[in-house]
């Protein structure tokens, strides 16, 4: 197994806000990830970091063989190829349609033909269960339909590292449910995912690793049910126990 | 003493096409050159951004007036006479373009960051983020004002007369001077504008609603 994302001592503050304390973290091939933590923990800036989103102060971040911290040498356009990432409010392009949204990136960035570009997009859909909402728009979409379009859209580029940040937290619990569906799909064919979450009973039973963030640390790592039965510090007892 | 005629309707519809010539140098080249003042306004280096604002100032502080006189007298004894429709279509040009290119600026603003980031995410460089999924969203955006805009500039093209341009209205001047009818005559003149701006307000509400279909 290879390390696909390796973080050393990560710092990152906002103006006087320390938001990144010292985190390291290592991601192996194939790993699903799951971080939680309370709001304002650091989960969502760790995982922007993970592709360029946010600038770095100090600290080793290696994703994808691209070292993160030395923007100057760094090909974000490679590294963006490579690491893709879904938001919490999905993000979709509004104004094409939702075989569109997948295209745009393929025919202009990988440059490949239109038909060649719409298979893969028929692929992709297919995989999330949408291919019949190919000539919707997404307004015409349920949030969790837009939300699946949106991972389509970022597994159409196909990347090595799926990074999804609080992807259900806007979804009513039907809505959520077909979208943990997607990603516990992707996750047994292998592909290396990082995610934020709130969705704890997902984490517990599909994660590979859990890690617990607090004040812009790591402050426990390991397998979810170690983590869940018997949390090492007070402040994951707390965290877990207040969300039964 | 004559009185209003035929000829002089033909004479008013004569006067128009050169208000309505004007008005399209001002969208032609005040639009382009606006465009570029706004994707001044949003650019990264801190510069351009500064030059494209002290623009939009320095034009929007003068009134559009002070501008034809500079063109037409300004520039003649620098010793650039110009035409009185070149004049008028350079002073229109650089007042439009300080004017579009701050709405236009507006109207990308107000497409959300997060499509911005979700591009970038995929890959886009900055010029891709703009073509393709940018300036697309803004476009709808920027309809209703700009079209605004636009039959303002129609009705403002009138100013053109101080320096001798013959438009719409100082061709109604002229006929009401000899025939002591400004009910009729003015009435005409107004009749010629409205139909000029209407199927403009008509134009945008139909490309509003085509946009808004497409989206839905």
């Amino acid at each position: 197994m290879s390390a696909i994302v390796s973080i050393k001592d990560l710092h990152k503050s906002f103006g006087p806000v320390k938001v990144l304390n010292g985190v390291s973290l290592d991601v192996e091939k194939g790993q699903m990830v799951a971080i939680i933590g309370r709001s304002g923990s650091g989960k969502s800036t760790l995982l922007r970091c993970l592709n360029g989103l946010e600038r770095v102060d100090s600290g080793d971040i290696k994703v994808c063989g691209h070292d993160i911290h030395h923007p100057d040498k760094l090909n974000l356009r490679e590294l963006r190829k490579q690491v893709g990432i879904v938001f919490q409010s999905y993000n979709l392009f509004p104004h094409v349609t939702v075989e569109r949204n997948i295209t745009l990136a393929l025919t202009t960035i990988k440059k490949l033909p239109s038909a060649e570009a719409k298979k893969i997009a028929h692929n992709v859909l297919t995989l999330v269960g949408l291919e019949a909402k190919k000539d919707a728009y997404p307004e015409q979409l349920s949030g969790g339909q837009q939300q699946r379009v949106a991972i389509a859209r970022s597994l159409a580029m196909a990347p090595e590292l799926m990074l999804f940040d609080e992807v259900t937290s806007a979804l009513d619990p039907e809505l959520t449910s077909e979208v943990l569906k997607v990603m516990e799909d992707l996750s047994k064919q292998g592909m290396t995912m990082v995610l934020v979450t709130h969705e704890m009973a997902f984490a517990r039973k599909l994660a590979d690793v859990l890690v617990f963030m607090h004040q812009g640390k790591v402050w426990e790592v390991g397998p979810p049910e170690e983590l869940f039965n018997h949390p090492k510090t007070a402040e994951l007892a707390k965290f877990v126990s207040s969300d039964l | 003493m004559t009185s209003f005629s035929f000829l002089h309707v033909e004479y008013l519809l004569q006067a128009a096409l050169w208000t309505v010539l004007l008005s399209l140098v001002a969208f032609v080249c005040g639009g382009s050159f606006g465009f570029v003042i706004a994707l001044g306004r949003i650019s990264r280096s801190p510069l351009l951004r500064r030059l494209a604002s002290l623009y939009i100032q320095v034009v929007q502080g003068i009134p559009l007036l002070v501008v034809l006189f500079l063109t037409y007298f300004g520039l003649a004894i620098a010793g650039f006479k110009l035409s009185p429709l070149m004049a008028a279509g350079i002073s229109f040009a650089v007042y439009c373009a300080a004017f579009l290119g701050e709405i236009w600026r507006g109207c990308i603003e107000a497409v959300p960051k997060t499509q911005w980031e979700a591009s970038e995410c995929l890959g886009f460089n900055r010029f891709e983020q703009l073509q393709k999924v940018i300036l697309p969203q803004a476009f709808k955006i920027a309809i209703p004002p700009t079209v605004g805009f636009m039959v303002q500039i129609v009705k403002n093209t009138s100013l053109a007369s101080v320096i001798g341009f013959l438009d719409l209205s100082r061709a109604g001047q002229i006929i009401n001077n000899s025939t002591f009818q400004p009910f009729t005559v003015f009435g005409c003149v107004a009749l010629i504008y409205f139909c000029i701006c209407y199927p403009l307000s008509a134009l945008s509400k139909h490309f509003e609603r085509k946009l808004n279909v497409s989206n839905r």
